[in-house]
């Protein structure tokens, strides 16, 4: 599709703003609907969107593999960091209630975090998994 | 006891039961995944159609409002959603795999080919 | 908004209209797999299940789970049919003709759907208040909430305050199986086709 004028175009447009929503979903998964799940989603879905139009290969050199990978990983962990901090401040294995001065608060933060991994935990999964489809080769070719 | 009151679960039943045939009939594997995604589905339907509240609205504290749908299987379908994903990922992972290895991807004909 | 007719606790009074809208959503969507279950073109049938999975997110909607159908719109309609094309694209697009009648497949759903019929029968009617499924931890979460976690969302404070060790485990599986599709797909295909 990459000789296509209108997809260039209009792609070039979206992309920042499926990007901008990703992270709006996330950030304000505590007022409206939305999370850390749909956020990764939308987040990975954008990238792919890039290199359905473009191609695997300049989608590799924006988001390359490595770092796909490191987000799988540092995902996970940074949720369970986050539940290993309740512990160290003095509470139960993910318990937001130490994480700040006030209760309430030390919860919203906690909420924060833990949707943050999940997002890049899942955004790693997605876009490893379409690299992994889109950069084989059929046999038949 | 109505039989109206019940539509959601007969069509969360149809669904799922046409999923299950999908599943068992087809011998493409792409196709039976396709089949085990619409049995996944169904099971979203059952578990968040009994939650709804006829004139109640999505659970999001607000002012003026006091009738809520039930949290709780939203929850439990949310991950359930991204889990069915990731599996379905590894399913068509595997299919590729057969196909690389037997070069079919039609059951009666890796069966076949394992007689051999 | 303020003129919403269950402001003041009360059910609506007229539910027809929304009841109306979800039957016929998923009579649509019955359609929609009958026409997949018989589409022997594997490019159509990856494209009839994102509709249906557009239909599944309406109804979603429909029935006020919007985080899940926002979920479902994008993974289901999105990744999963991109994920399924990818793999449409190094197997052949096309479903070989069956050899043999499905009678006992056909046998085995209708037996369970029979079942499954009998048991539901049993299950409280639709929107009914009283069920159960309202009565126990649901209201818990929705009269706290919002004081115990400062999230107005009852979804996302259940998900991961709440239930944050059901989503780390969700997120645990979530990266296995990523691993998992790394550790069949990372060796490139080396032996040719016999």
């Amino acid at each position: 599709m990459k000789d296509d004028l209108v997809l260039r175009v209009v792609g070039k447009l979206l992309i920042p703003f499926i990007l901008l929503f990703g992270l709006y979903v996330l950030f304000h998964g505590d007022y409206g609907p939305g999370g850390g799940f749909q956020a990764g989603v939308i987040l990975a879905a954008g990238i792919i969107f890039y290199a359905l139009i473009y191609s695997v290969e300049e989608a590799r050199r924006v988001v390359p593999e490595p770092l796909v990978e490191a987000m799988m990983a540092v995902g996970v962990l940074l949720y369970v960091t986050v539940g290993v901090a309740g512990q160290v401040l003095g509470g139960n294995f993910l318990d937001y209630f130490v994480l700040a001065a006030d209760p309430v608060a030390g919860q919203l933060r906690g909420i924060l975090l833990v949707e943050c991994g999940v997002a890049v935990a899942v955004t790693g999964v997605m876009l490893k998994v379409f690299y992994m489809f889109a950069g084989r080769g059929n046999l038949d070719q | 006891m109505s039989l109206a009151g019940h539509f959601s679960y007969f069509a969360t039943i149809s669904l799922m039961i046409a999923g299950l045939f999908i599943v068992m009939a087809r011998g493409n594997l792409i196709k039976k995944l396709v089949g085990l995604g619409i049995f996944q589905t169904s099971v979203y339907l059952l578990y968040v159609a009994p939650g709804k509240l006829i004139g109640g609205t999505a659970p999001i504290i607000q002012e003026g409002f006091a009738v809520y749908a039930n949290p709780l299987p939203h929850v439990l379908i949310l991950t359930a959603i991204v889990v069915g994903v990731a599996t379905l990922a590894l399913g068509l992972a595997l299919v590729v795999r057969i196909r690389e290895a037997y070069g079919s991807i039609e059951e009666d004909d890796i069966l076949a080919k394992d007689r051999e | 908004m303020d003129t919403w007719p269950g402001a003041d606790g009360n059910l609506a009074p007229e539910p027809a209209i929304e009841t109306l809208i979800i039957e016929v959503l998923l009579a649509l969507m019955m359609v929609t797999v009958v026409a997949l279950a018989r589409t022997r073109n594997l490019f159509g049938v990856v494209v009839l299940f994102g509709v249906y999975s557009f239909l599944m997110a309406t109804v979603l909607t429909v029935l006020d789970a919007v985080d899940v159908a926002m979920t479902e719109a994008a993974v289901g309609a999105g990744i999963s049919t991109v994920l399924f094309l990818g793999a449409l694209l190094l197997c052949r697009s096309e479903e070989a003709r069956p050899v043999h009648r499905p009678w006992l497949p056909l046998l085995v759903s209708v037996a369970v759907g029979g079942l499954l019929v009998y048991g539901s029968l049993g299950m409280p009617v639709f929107s009914d208040p009283g069920a159960p499924a309202h009565r126990h931890v649901a209201q818990h979460y929705l009269a706290n909430a919002m004081d115990e976690t400062g999230a107005p969302n009852v979804v996302t404070a259940v998900l991961a305050s709440y239930r944050g060790y059901d989503t780390l485990g969700e997120t645990v599986v979530v990266f296995t199986a990523g691993a998992g599709v790394i550790a069949l797909l990372r060796r490139r295909p080396g032996r040719r086709k016999p």
